[in-house]
């Protein structure tokens, strides 16, 4: 009959199963056999690092959420038992916790990565956007996560963030009072944020799948930003990539390690040992720490409705990035009119996290202004300008080249005549 | 679909009527797409709707103050629906601050008698939520910062309010609100 797919797997059991339903075969293609540019560097490994912690948050996540009680008489005692009577409760809580950061880190790396390398670029602009609809499934996750143990800083975090939404005419007051659920961030609230904190990973891992199967159709961006040419300038996924993944997850367990069992607590808010308490703000509300940059922003603008579009705006810029660079040189490598404003860029956002963790007072203002300036001037203004005035250097003529031609280093301009028409 | 179908084989001579049958097939796949967008409309709503306040949160519950104890120069804090509520008993120097500025001054222009209710202006009642972004504002003790306008000052982003509870700094764009409320007696007041 026909229907059935035919398999080159040899063990009968495999061969069974992959002729009625092909998954060892499409393992075997995306993960195996996968044409990969053989010229990665470490900025590579951050993909695959951000789906090693995608899984540990679901694992740990679904563990807690065993002895967790999503009621604000008990959560926050609930917690407290987790780190005290339950078997283990302080490491699954503490990988939480820390993996939350972790997550960010590897996640904002690889952002950059894809800054510094120009993967946005044509053709891999839905790869892009999907990435950025991962940032921010991301953060809406973290965000609610962060309200579960029902501390202080959960709790005004929750109210100041669901808040934001009030600052749109008309529609805002009931958006705010709908999240709610009444009539401030209560019962009904913190039982959403457990369900919706319980869903949303899983949303994550569906947008994850579609982020990959995009990934392997254009296939993967490479340090020099060029095209792969020919077989010769790939090497299968399986054993070399694997292998530099595992390198690359071995240092990255050690960090992660590190911050859980030297240092659990360094990058929490000591008010989130407090109780909420709906009657007293604390001194300062200070998001976690990868919140800081669009905190700043937020607060940057002296106008709410316009702070609030400001601090979207920075995360919806990222969606139009691939239309708002003309070049169309990939790498920062050969642009060198570029490469030292994604810097800039870089240090800026980092500026800002520290403006985030401040008063607005005095010279942090400024600071948070100057900053959110640079941030949509870079984006809005200079990405469309560079690419209209800049000079790129001459671009290898094959990943495989350098690597393989004894040379290295890029060719003479004439040789790499081709790809620089455009530019 | 159904467009091919018009010229497909398995409808040999429908051809001739293609533009009448055409036209009633686009009519009912209208009318299908309608239905469906109807339905649905009606079985999201009742998972929206799922998430706004419910009857019991609603239940307008009401709390009576007793003003009695509450000197000249304190406030107290009092919830009403989660929410806390300010009940400050103003000076006269404070009454004749908030009475005497200018309107132009003002950020959300309103004069301290709409904020107050008549022959008790020394009660001055608020939602205690800044309108910035929702933070519990200081200044209700004696003790606490009031700001430069003497009334509330709110921690997280520095909005300063005056003793009638208008709001002197940003970024807080909008005064604080005053719940609905009526004087029982000249020391009980309800709230709600
Ligand atoms: C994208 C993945 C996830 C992220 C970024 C994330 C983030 C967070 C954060 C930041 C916290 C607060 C940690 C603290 O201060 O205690 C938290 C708590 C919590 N999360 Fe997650 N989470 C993720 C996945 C999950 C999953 C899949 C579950 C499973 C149901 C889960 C269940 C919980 C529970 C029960 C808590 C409260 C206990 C606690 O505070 O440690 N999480 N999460
Ligand atoms: S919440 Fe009061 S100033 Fe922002």
């Amino acid at each position: 009959m026909a229907g059935l797919h035919k398999s080159e797997f040899t063990n009968p059991v495999i061969r069974w199963v992959d002729t009625r339903m092909p998954v060892f075969t499409m393992m075997q293609k995306e993960y195996g056999s996968f044409p990969t540019p053989r010229n990665f560097n470490y900025f590579w490994n951050f993909g695959a690092l951000a789906m090693v912690n995608l899984m540990i948050m679901i694992i740990t996540g679904i563990f807690l959420a065993m002895n967790y009680a999503p009621n604000t008489a008990m959560a926050f005692d609930s917690v407290q038992r987790i780190m005290r009577d339950v078997n283990y409760g302080w490491l699954l809580r503490y990988v939480h916790q820390n993996g939350a950061s972790m997550f960010f880190i590897v996640v904002y790396i690889h952002i950059f990565r894809g800054l510094y390398y120009g993967s946005y670029k044509y053709p891999r602009e839905l790869l892009w956007m999907i990435g950025v609809v991962l940032l921010i499934l991301m953060m809406a996750t973290a965000f609610m996560g962060y309200v579960l143990p029902w501390g202080q800083m959960s709790y005004w975090g929750a109210t100041v963030i669901t808040n934001l939404f009030s600052a749109f005419p008309i529609v805002g007051d009931p958006i705010v009072t709908w999240l709610w659920g009444g009539f401030s961030v209560d019962n009904p609230t913190l039982n959403r944020f457990f369900s919706l904190h319980y869903l949303l990973p899983f949303v994550l891992v569906g947008v994850t799948f579609l982020h990959v199967v995009a990934l392997h159709i254009t296939g993967s961006n490479n340090p020099l930003g060029i095209d792969v040419k020919s077989p010769q300038d790939t090497l299968p996924f399986h054993p070399y990539y694997t292998i530099k993944d595992s390198v690359g997850i071995c240092v990255y367990l050690m960090v992660f390690a590190a911050l859980v069992f030297f240092a659990p607590n360094f990058l929490g808010d000591p008010n989130n040992f407090i109780p909420a308490n709906p009657l007293q703000t604390p001194a300062d509300i200070v998001p976690e720490w990868y919140f800081l940059p669009f905190y700043a922003i937020l607060r940057s603008v002296p106008n709410k409705l316009g702070g609030v579009c400001m601090m979207f705006g920075s995360l919806l810029v990222l969606f139009v990035l691939p239309w708002l660079d003309t070049s169309k040189v990939r790498s920062a490598r050969f642009r060198p009119l570029y490469r030292p404003f994604i810097f800039v860029l870089v240090v800026s956002v980092v500026i800002l996290g520290m403006v985030g963790a401040h008063r607005p007072e005095g010279i942090w203002v400024v600071l948070g202004r100057v900053c959110t300036a640079y941030y949509f001037l870079h984006f809005l203004v200079l990405l469309p300008i560079i690419g209209k005035f800049e000079r790129p250097l001459p671009l290898p003529e094959s990943i495989s080249k350098p690597v393989l031609g004894g040379g290295g280093g890029p060719l003479p301009a004439g040789a790499a005549a081709k790809p620089m028409e455009k530019a | 679909m159904a467009d091919s179908s018009v010229t497909s084989p398995a409808f040999p001579g429908a051809s001739g009527h293609a533009g009448h049958d055409a036209g009633k097939r686009d009519f009912l796949k209208l009318v299908t797409a309608a239905g469906a967008a109807i339905g649905v409309g009606a079985i999201a709503w009742p998972l929206i709707d799922s998430m706004n306040p419910s009857a019991d949160v609603l239940a307008l519950s009401s709390v009576e103050v007793d003003l009695t104890p509450v000197v000249e120069g304190q406030g107290i804090t009092v919830v009403w629906r989660g929410k806390p509520i300010f009940v400050r008993h103003r000076t006269p120097a404070e009454i004749k601050e908030a009475q005497d500025v200018k309107m132009s001054d003002l950020i959300e222009p309103q004069p301290d008698s709409a904020r107050v209710k008549a022959g008790h202006d020394q009660w001055i009642v608020l939602i205690g939520i800044c309108t910035h972004l929702g933070c519990i504002p200081l200044g209700n003790k004696p003790t606490d910062p009031r700001g430069e306008w003497g009334g509330w000052f709110c921690p997280c982003h520095g909005s300063q309010y005056d003793t009638s509870g208008r709001v002197r700094h940003g970024p807080a764009p909008l005064n604080l609100n005053v719940p609905p409320y009526a004087f029982m007696s000249d020391t009980r007041v309800k709230i709600g």
